[in-house]
């Protein structure tokens, strides 16, 4: 078997050395001597016995045949996960050996590589965020902001959360899995359908309570509405709540104002959009940015820079007192292995593009989304509820979302995410439909959404 | 033929080894290339990638447009490749060579399962397409389940935690919804006291409180102290079998039988997996509920830290208390359950976004299906087998304080240094002078000074061989007296010790322009002495 370099003769000369040995065991059997009788199996598992490199790629090349990739057909899906061109050298460069088959960097001297690439991840969070300090990455942004409003907890010592019902429901309900065996309360605000001119944050200042450790806000929102957070923010220092800023849609940093520059104090997001792909839904990269003074409640890793000992610069993973392996059950969070990998791709990504080219990758998301708004608008039987806008947003369609969408799919269109997918019970929201442009949909993409849309509106 | 030496560059006949350390104008060492940071190459219209002008004849941003410059540097992609291939080679890695980290599970990464995870069927569909768009990779989650199920003999498997922590989280979570169905959760949670430490981390995260179970004299959980431990406040017992000792626990049957009895669940932590794959089902020994690591046992890479992913197999009882989504066959193929209604009524909510780490599920059946079942067991038993073979070689060398034979993993004490002023760090640091990555060190804490070597089953016997003579040769020299030799150790890694206090103490945690005034300055001084040592970045930070 290829993975198994041992032959009969290794295993035989092996075993006498064991049996020579103090161990004495005299056969492999013997090595299993204290697994209980009752629990030995003695034959093989009913499972398909081992298969060459080819028959496996075929396997597994048919089951990747039944999928529709984003990529053959026009594809408008966002709602948490974003489709953009990773350019060929990130993944080249992540399949390096020495990236892609290194463990977490425990022994520093012969990690450096791992942990400058993780300094400088850290270092470009932070500055695309507009914050002091970021972590060298969670699981996603789901759990990132989870685990956000647990330090807010910590932080301030109070126990009741209140989610914006922008937050996109999925990460919502992460934080209500989180909390439920926690005294935290969490308050969901009830998500409302864009209305043109209505962006206000009055809902969520009235929700603030002396009890409150944050206000959890999404930007763009799960609608794709922008808001001024500015004002929340100042209602919420002044009460010593905390403003949690999530951004699904990384990429839209490039263009929006970045959520420290109004006064956020934890911004979490998902680094998909840059470097990952689209995956399924993961393996995805959460980013987790703060002020400099909340670092040591931080959950999960950071590397950090220091000396060696002959004085050249190196980096370390420090601060490790915040994390399980040192403080058990006083640990920050539970988590050990996060998303370093990905983490390395949206790095190399976000190299690549510089500063110039992110801000025209934003500014190139924008246009397309304002050209499909524009186009759609004119379809009859749909409503583009949004004014502002970053690459998402909502339309009301004169039929069930989800219908068009499986009737769309039929066609070769992924049209959209229904929000009904989302809020299965809410009625009032059955005929809104999430759209997203990205770089990736070309003009002709988004006529052949239109020309579907009036045929199935019709 | 004779080489002609008159072309002056052929080597002199008397070659000398040249035993000095040349310091070089660059700091570079041959092939050892010193590299800045991405911030220190910036220059103004560089850019790494060509993208289209865009014309936008109005924006749509509503006023909330950025303002500032972000401040990333502008690089062109000959120099990002060169900055990531520069700074990859400062990385040991699995595939240069035996990374023997006890409870880490480094083993080979096989290069088929990244090709097929990079299929565009898997790597390029939306989480949120319609079920008749994505049947394929529904039908490839299924199949990994069927797999995992099957190996744990347990009857459901939750598949979205996204790595080991994530899973033990999902498990006690299950444990106590499970045990609050019941009408009470109970208070505590029993940890031995040689548990990673995400063990207590994830109970405590799930409202517990920890009690540690102290080891008996053979490493493992003392039956006795557990059963006058257990009472109608304990709510689970969270064991690693193996056990992080690197042991099995014997008396896990009437351990689980024990907690079964009053009224308490098991919890296994199914780091050590990989020492009983096709050997040993869990359910067979009273395990209710298991994380596997996907990036341990089914050879996903680490990736330096991750994306890991945990799926968590369950008994009957705690399987409707699995978390959303969930996956089932339905009318028309498969489906996601993604509410908690009907038969999900009792179901966690979400962990995470979406439905899991599906390009670690493609890697993972990759693996299985290319060693079957097998070749999974086989793995397992050379694994075991391995481990054995360290264990005795060096038995005479280093002390063992669990007498073997020991799973898949060899744990060993810091007794053989005694007297000698060598501590287990030094140690490690002078195997990386000896290229190997050093094992596991200072875990578990049960046992002093430890060292826990894993080899996993794709080291060759050649390999093994080179990392016993080579450890049998540094304990020789430490007991020889030349403590001088490991203080001093890692001499050749592209850094040695580093300064972790330091690091601690005042902490940098991003790199932020130097002062304007302040760089020429700086630049004057250091630049001749320390090249690209980014003394200036260092001190601007505080």
């Amino acid at each position: 078997m290829r993975y198994l370099p041992l032959t009969d003769a290794d295993r035989t000369e092996m075993l006498s050395a064991i049996a020579a040995s103090q161990i004495g065991a005299a056969g492999i059997d013997d090595l299993y001597q204290d697994v209980p009788e009752s629990a030995r199996l003695d034959t093989l598992v009913d499972l398909p016995r081992h298969a060459g490199e080819l028959e496996v790629s075929q396997a597994i090349g048919a089951m990747a045949a039944r999928n529709m990739p984003a990529s053959s057909v026009p594809c408008f899906l966002g709602g948490g996960a974003y489709r953009h061109h990773v350019p060929a050298a990130v993944d080249a460069l992540i399949q390096r050996g020495e990236f892609l088959t290194s463990y977490t960097p425990y022994q520093p001297e012969i990690s450096q590589g791992t942990l400058q690439a993780l300094f400088e991840f850290q270092t470009q969070v932070a500055m695309i965020t507009g914050m002091e300090v970021a972590n060298a990455s969670m699981y996603d942004g789901s759990t990132a902001c989870a685990e956000a409003a647990l330090m807010s907890s910590r932080l301030t010592r109070r126990n009741k959360i209140v989610l914006s019902g922008g937050l996109h429901p999925s990460y919502a309900e992460v934080v209500e899995t989180m909390a439920r065996f926690t005294p935290l309360e969490v308050v969901r605000n009830r998500p409302m359908a864009p209305m043109p001119g209505v962006h206000d944050t009055s809902a969520l200042e009235t929700a603030i309570d002396a009890d409150t450790a944050c206000v959890v806000v999404q930007q763009p929102d799960l609608f794709g509405v922008l808001r001024d957070f500015s004002k929340l923010a100042e209602v919420c220092h002044a009460a010593g709540t905390l403003l949690v800023v999530a951004v699904p849609e990384i990429v839209s940093l490039g263009a929006l104002e970045p959520p420290g520059a109004y006064g956020a104090d934890i911004v979490v997001g998902e680094g998909q959009g840059l470097g990952v792909g689209l995956n399924f839904g993961g393996p995805y990269v959460g980013l987790f940015a703060t002020r400099e003074k909340f670092v040591r409640q931080m959950p999960g890793r950071l590397a950090g820079e220091t000396r060696d000992v002959d004085g050249k610069r190196g980096w370390v993973l420090t601060l490790s007192a915040r994390e399980q392996h040192i403080r058990r059950g006083k640990a920050t969070s539970n988590i050990c292995t996060n998303s370093g990998l990905c983490a390395l791709a949206f790095s190399i990504h976000l190299s690549l593009l510089g500063e110039a080219g992110f801000t025209k990758l934003a500014k190139l998301n924008h246009a397309r989304a304002v050209e499909t708004a524009d186009r759609l608008a004119n379809v009859s039987g749909v409503d583009v509820l949004n004014g502002a806008f970053f690459n998402e947003f909502t339309v009301r369609l004169a039929k069930p979302a989800v219908e068009i969408v499986d009737t769309l799919a039929e066609r070769g269109i992924l049209a959209g995410v229904p929000v009904s997918r989302f809020y299965p019970d809410r009625d009032d929201l059955a005929d809104l439909l999430l759209v997203t442009a990205t770089e990736m949909n070309s003009t002709a993409d988004i006529e052949q959404m239109a020309d579907g849309l009036t045929e199935v509106l019709a | 033929m004779t080489a002609d030496r008159s072309q002056g560059r052929a080597t002199r006949e008397s070659f000398v080894a040249d035993t000095t350390n040349p310091v070089t104008f660059t700091g570079n060492r041959g092939l050892d290339l010193e590299e800045p940071l991405i911030f220190e190459q910036d220059a103004p219209g560089r850019c790494g990638v060509d993208l289209p002008n865009v014309e936008l004849s109005q924006s749509r941003l509503g006023g909330h447009e950025r303002k500032g410059e972000i401040g990333l540097p502008g690089l062109s992609e000959p120099q990002v490749v060169r900055h990531y291939t520069r700074i990859s080679r400062n990385n040991y890695a699995i595939d240069a060579g035996l990374y023997p980290l006890g409870s880490c599970t480094m083993k080979h990464n096989p290069r088929l399962n990244e090709r097929v995870a990079r299929l565009q069927g898997f790597a390029d569909i939306h989480p949120l397409q319609p079920g008749s768009t994505v049947q394929g990779a529904l039908a490839l989650i299924d199949e990994l389940a069927h797999w995992l199920k099957t190996l744990t003999g347990l009857p459901a498997v939750a598949m979205s935690p996204a790595a080991g922590a994530h899973g033990e989280l999902c498990g006690i979570m299950s444990i106590r919804a499970c045990l609050e169905a019941r009408g009470d959760a109970r208070k505590v949670v029993l940890v031995p006291e040689s548990a990673h430490g995400t063990n207590p981390a994830t109970a405590v995260a799930c409202g517990y409180v920890v009690e540690e179970l102290r080891s008996d004299e053979t490493g493992r959980i003392d039956l006795d102290g557990l059963k006058s431990r257990l009472g109608p406040d304990v709510a689970a017992i969270m064991l690693t079998n193996p056990s992080t000792c690197g042991l099995f626990e014997r008396d896990i049957v009437d351990i689980a039988a024990a907690v079964h009895e009053a009224g308490a669940l098991v919890y296994c932590d199914g780091a050590n997996f990989n020492a009983i794959v096709g050997r040993v089902r869990p359910s067979d020994l009273g395990i209710d509920v298991m994380h596997l690591n996907l990036h341990k046992t089914f050879s996903t890479p680490h990736g330096g830290g991750g994306p890991g992913s945990g799926p968590v197999a369950l008994s009957a009882e705690l399987a409707p208390f699995a978390p959303l989504p969930w996956l089932v066959h339905g009318d028309d193929g498969l489906a996601l359950v993604e509410h908690g209604e009907g038969d999900a009524s009792q179901a966690l909510g979400r962990l995470r976004a979406f439905h899991g780490q599906m390009g670690m599920f493609v890697r993972a059946l990759a693996y299985m299906m290319s060693l079957g079942a097998d070749g999974l067991r086989q793995a397992a038993e050379d694994a075991v087998l391995s481990a054995n073979y360290v264990l005795a070689r060096l038995s005479s060398t280093l002390s063992v304080p669990y007498a073997g034979p020991c799973m898949h993993e060899a744990l060993f004490d810091d007794q053989a240094f005694k007297d000698t002023d060598v501590s287990t760090l030094d140690f490690a640091k002078a195997l990386i002078d000896e290229g190997f990555h050093p094992m596991t060190i200072y875990f578990p804490l049960v046992v002093h000074g430890a060292m826990l070597v894993e080899p996993t089953e794709t080291e060759s016997k050649e390999s093994l061989d080179q990392f016993i003579a080579t450890v049998e040769a540094l304990v020789a020299k430490a007991k020889a007296g030349d403590a001088e030799h490991f203080h001093n150790a890692p001499r050749l890694a592209p850094r040695r010790r580093l300064d972790e206090t330091k690091a601690a103490r005042s902490p940098v945690l991003r790199w932020r322009p130097p002062e304007p005034e302040t760089q020429s300055k700086e630049q004057g001084t250091k630049a001749a002495k320390d090249v690209k040592t980014g003394d200036a970045l260092a001190a601007s930070v505080g």
